[in-house]
């Protein structure tokens, strides 16, 4: 069977090729997690991870993922609590209407391992910048209209740092 | 439908986390397009009208109907049949027929002509690419120059007037130095991150509707007028709105299609605006031409505010908004002048953004008075500071509280103001600093909800309010904890339900302060019922619940009984009371408006033209703040939307067939998380007790309100360039500077 694993548990692929990753989730799957923003890849709203690396589900097909594991918020925290991701937004408010936080949320868990792994960001290339500014810059493919930005900031940067005790 | 993991009390203005948040946090919250009924959910995609103001002359739906997997192709051949567009015409805007596929009008560009229904996405997507129309059209009608705008509105957003004025303005611009200056701010576009989506499911006796909507009542209307059904028939259901900022106060394209889609087929049918689509389908704000004049005295004292909008507004929509609102309020003046004049053009509906009115007249007036602080050598602080009105400019009604000195004098101090320093001489990257008023309008609207109290001593709050990323959930939740002393985790918060008492619903800064006033004044309710089945006076005792004890009274005279012995006579074993709120004579006798000040940060490179913002101050008087930290995060948010309004927003009009150019969030700009800068808001907190019973007043447009100026004005003290074209983009930023 043609399948993808999504979250641990494994899917048969669709029939139909034309169906995209974040159509499938929605019409296939269920799981209503990661949002249509735009469907362009222009706003992060349906952001996944695509074995650990995040991705614009709604610019992949769902046939070109066979034998790929996703990620979702759905599966983002590894037990029955909240991701120390997930934990931080909720205190820092890093939302207010809620729709770009789940794509918010995996761009966040993705960073984090990114840094961990030396990936550069585009500001890695000027000659001065802050941790912040990088933070902020790896953040910005994630649109949120209600204009959470600097708490989102807050919460990755509170993560990051209970990631880095624990 | 949450309820908060909260254990303990929380009280009114604590900084609670959001009781939704878990379930936000965990991708849990269902918004519209989310929500199965037992049947399968088709999906209806639509065509769109290919230009604007015309009628429809043709439509070839053959190959679209074979298809697989289609259900239905539905035009103005088949569909249900419609009450007429806006009617009926008495009824307010969001209650009138918003019929689609009715007739061969063609209102807009994008207005549907067909929907194609299939079982999946892909196929009715594809489906829909085989349709072709014509459109027969004299070309669009536009507003170019400001002297076509010569149709007076009939009343303005927010019940202003069109036109006001006092004293002799002409003497009052004319008999000191005079600055005459014209302002334009784009067409801009709300873009809530969640397009437009309803799920529709028809079973025969009810319509059940879910749909993304600030206002339940007046949507539960529309579509009984639209679909000519009876009210108590439709269902309309919005517990979660992925963002609204004006945008779906009332219902649009997506509504009236579900629906038609879900009568004719009898199944549930889903239609999501595609993004590009939310660009036509859903309103947006029309563009201003703002002509400014203002003088002032030797002394820095204004003598003369004029203030002439001119604005396009849709045909058949009569909505306008009062851009000259902030020029009328803010600041004394011998004699005051403002005007608004409109041309109906064709165009996509122009509709409410959010603060219509003030988020763009601030952006132009306070400029245009940062103009004249510099011709007048005076300091822009020291400007503003001296020419503060303390009661209403032109009708000298007083205002019910006003703190805009105390804003800009403690914002000014936070900020550093007076610390500020220049960039070298030889650096080509200039830093420069601004400062901005804002006023905004304070409202009280009809509300109503319930409060039912369980023998279990929980308690449940129906009314049919929205939490748009408001925080509604959560500060209803602190009115009943702070109010009856209970655990917030007792208290759930049904909202986004038609079948629940109406509300104000969400909108112009007036949604927490009403709901919360009827949401507390159920609670007074039921404190009474409680009270008289105690058998002590009404109203004389607090009462608080106690796991499942009712408490009331204090000291001596305190009693406690059991809620499960308490209501055991009950029905349901459980007690209900109502509340509700009304505007009472207060708002008739005072001013009321919140206020702000805003302090922006900014570098501009003189090379490239590209401002980059460092950091933004608000300080706010707002009345009680209910809820700390989401009040913090909403005037937060306001302030993006005023960094983004300065220099990146502008929907680009179509010239050749009457929409929009831009219609993506790759070509519409608005800020990304690296645009803003370091951010941070404080609050002047005093109760306005004339504003309602808790001190409360709006924010949720405040925050936006002024911000786009302040950045504006830094962006002049970098570097000496005044754009008075809105956005200020780096090729405008070139070109003032020479």
């Amino acid at each position: 069977m043609a399948a993808l694993t999504i979250n641990g548990q494994e899917y048969a692929l669709p029939d139909d090729p034309r169906t995209t990753l974040l159509d499938f989730l929605h019409q296939h799957v269920k799981l209503f997690g990661a949002k249509k923003g735009c469907d362009h890849g222009q706003c992060g709203a349906c952001t996944v991870l695509v074995e650990g690396e995040r991705m614009n589900a709604c610019l992949l097909l769902a046939f070109q993922l066979e034998g790929k594991a996703i990620t979702t918020i759905e599966g983002i925290a590894t037990d029955d609590g909240l991701h120390p991701l997930q934990q931080a937004f909720v205190k820092c408010d890093a939302f207010q209407c809620g729709y770009c936080t789940s794509g918010q949320i995996c761009s966040g868990v993705a960073l984090m391992s990114e840094l961990e792994q030396n990936t550069p960001s585009t500001v890695w290339f000027e000659s001065d910048y802050s941790d912040n500014e990088d933070i902020k810059e790896r953040m910005s493919g994630n649109l949120c209209r209600c204009g959470a930005y600097s708490n989102i900031i807050d919460a990755v940067n509170i993560a990051r740092d209970n990631k880095g005790v624990s | 439908m949450p309820a908060s993991k909260h254990q303990s009390v929380t009280k009114i203005g604590e900084a609670v986390d959001r009781i939704d948040g878990p379930l936000k946090v965990q991708g849990k919250a269902t918004y519209a397009g989310e929500f199965e009924f037992d049947q399968p959910t088709l999906v209806g995609v639509y065509v769109g009208a290919s230009r604007s103001g015309g009628t429809l002359t043709h439509v070839d739906t053959a190959d679209a109907e074979s298809q697989p997997g289609v259900k239905a192709v539905l035009t103005y051949h088949n569909a249900p049949d419609q009450r007429p567009f806006s009617e009926p015409g008495d009824e307010g805007r969001f209650g009138q027929s918003r019929a689609v596929l009715n007739d061969t009008t063609i209102r807009y560009a994008g207005f549907p002509v067909a929907l194609v229904v299939a079982e999946t996405l892909e196929q009715a997507r594809y489906a829909a690419s085989l349709i072709t129309h014509d459109v027969a059209t004299d070309g669009p009608d536009f507003l170019d120059d400001v002297k076509e705008a010569q149709t007076t509105p009939e009343s303005l957003d927010g019940g202003f007037e069109p036109d006001v004025s006092c004293g002799d303005i002409d003497h009052a611009l004319n008999s000191s130095m005079r600055l005459d200056m014209t302002y334009r701010t784009p067409s801009q576009i709300s873009a809530a991150m969640e397009p437009h989506t309803t799920i529709a499911y028809y079973d025969g006796d009810i319509l059940h509707v879910h749909t993304s909507v600030q206002i339940l009542a007046s949507a539960v209307t529309c579509l009984a007028n639209t679909l000519n059904m009876p009210e108590e028939k439709i269902h309309v259901q919005s517990p979660f709105v992925g963002g609204g900022f004006g945008s779906k106060l009332g219902l649009h394209n997506d509504a009236i299609l579900a629906c038609l889609g879900a009568i004719h087929l009898q199944q549930p049918v889903k239609v999501a605006l595609h993004r590009r689509q939310v660009f036509h389908s859903a309103p947006h704000r029309g563009f201003s031409i703002q002509k400014i004049a203002l003088s002032a005295d030797n002394s820095g004292h204004i003598n003369g505010i004029s203030h002439h909008s001119a604005m396009p507004m849709a045909q058949d929509y009569a909505f306008a908004e009062a851009t000259g609102a902030v020029a009328r309020i803010t600041y004394k003046a011998d004699a005051i002048e403002s005007v608004h004049r409109v041309k109906v053009v064709d165009s996509p509906m122009i509709d409410s953004c959010r603060a219509p009115g003030d988020s763009i007249g601030s952006l132009a007036f306070e400029s245009a008075i940062d103009e004249l602080a510099l011709a007048s050598e005076t300091d822009p602080v020291t400007f503003r500071l001296n020419n503060i009105a303390p009661a209403h400019p032109i009708t000298g009604k007083p205002f019910s509280t006003h703190h805009l000195e105390a804003c800009l004098k403690q914002g000014a101090e936070e900020f550093g103001w007076d610390k500020r320093s220049k960039s070298e001489d030889n650096n080509t990257v200039k830093k420069g600093y601004g400062v901005a008023l804002a006023m905004r309008m304070n409202m009280i609207v009809p509300s109503e909800a319930k409060i039912v109290l369980e023998n279990d001593g929980k308690i449940t709050v129906f009314t049919d309010m929205t939490d748009i990323g408001t925080g509604t959930y959560t500060i209803l939740s602190q009115i009943v904890s702070d109010f009856f002393d209970m655990p917030a985790s007792n208290i759930t918060i049904n909202l986004g339900d038609s079948r629940s008492p109406a509300s104000c619903g969400s909108g112009g800064s007036f949604g927490a302060s009403s709901s919360a006033t009827s949401v507390r004044n159920a609670c007074e309710k039921l404190s009474a019922q409680l009270c008289q089945m105690m058998g002590l006076a009404q109203g004389t005792h607090t009462v608080a619940l106690h796991d499942n004890q009712v408490i009331a009274g204090e000291g001596n005279t305190q009693q406690s009984r059991s809620l499960a012995d308490l209501l055991k006579e009950t029905e349901g074993q459980q007690l209900e009371a109502k509340g509700e709120v009304e505007p009472g004579e207060s708002h008739d006798d005072y001013e009321q408006y919140s206020c702000g000040a805003h302090f922006a940060e900014v570098t501009v490179d003189t090379v490239t033209g590209e401002v980059r913002i460092k950091r933004q101050h608000g300080v706010f008087s707002a009345g009680q703040i209910l809820n700390k930290k989401t009040a913090t995060s909403q005037l937060q948010g306001g302030m993006v939307w005023g960094a983004s309004y300065a220099l990146f927003e502008d929907l680009q009009r179509d010239r050749r067939h009457g929409g929009f150019v831009n219609c993506d969030l790759a070509e519409y700009h608005f800020a990304v998380n690296r645009d803003i800068g370091d951010i941070s808001v404080s609050f002047i907190e005093e109760p306005d007790y004339k504003a309602c019973k808790l001190g409360s007043k709006g924010i949720g447009e405040l925050g936006i309100t002024g911000a786009g100026a302040a950045i504006a004005n830094a962006v002049c003290d970098a570097t000496g360039a005044r754009v008075r074209d809105f956005p200020i983009t780096p090729d405008k930023v070139i070109a003032a500077l020479g």
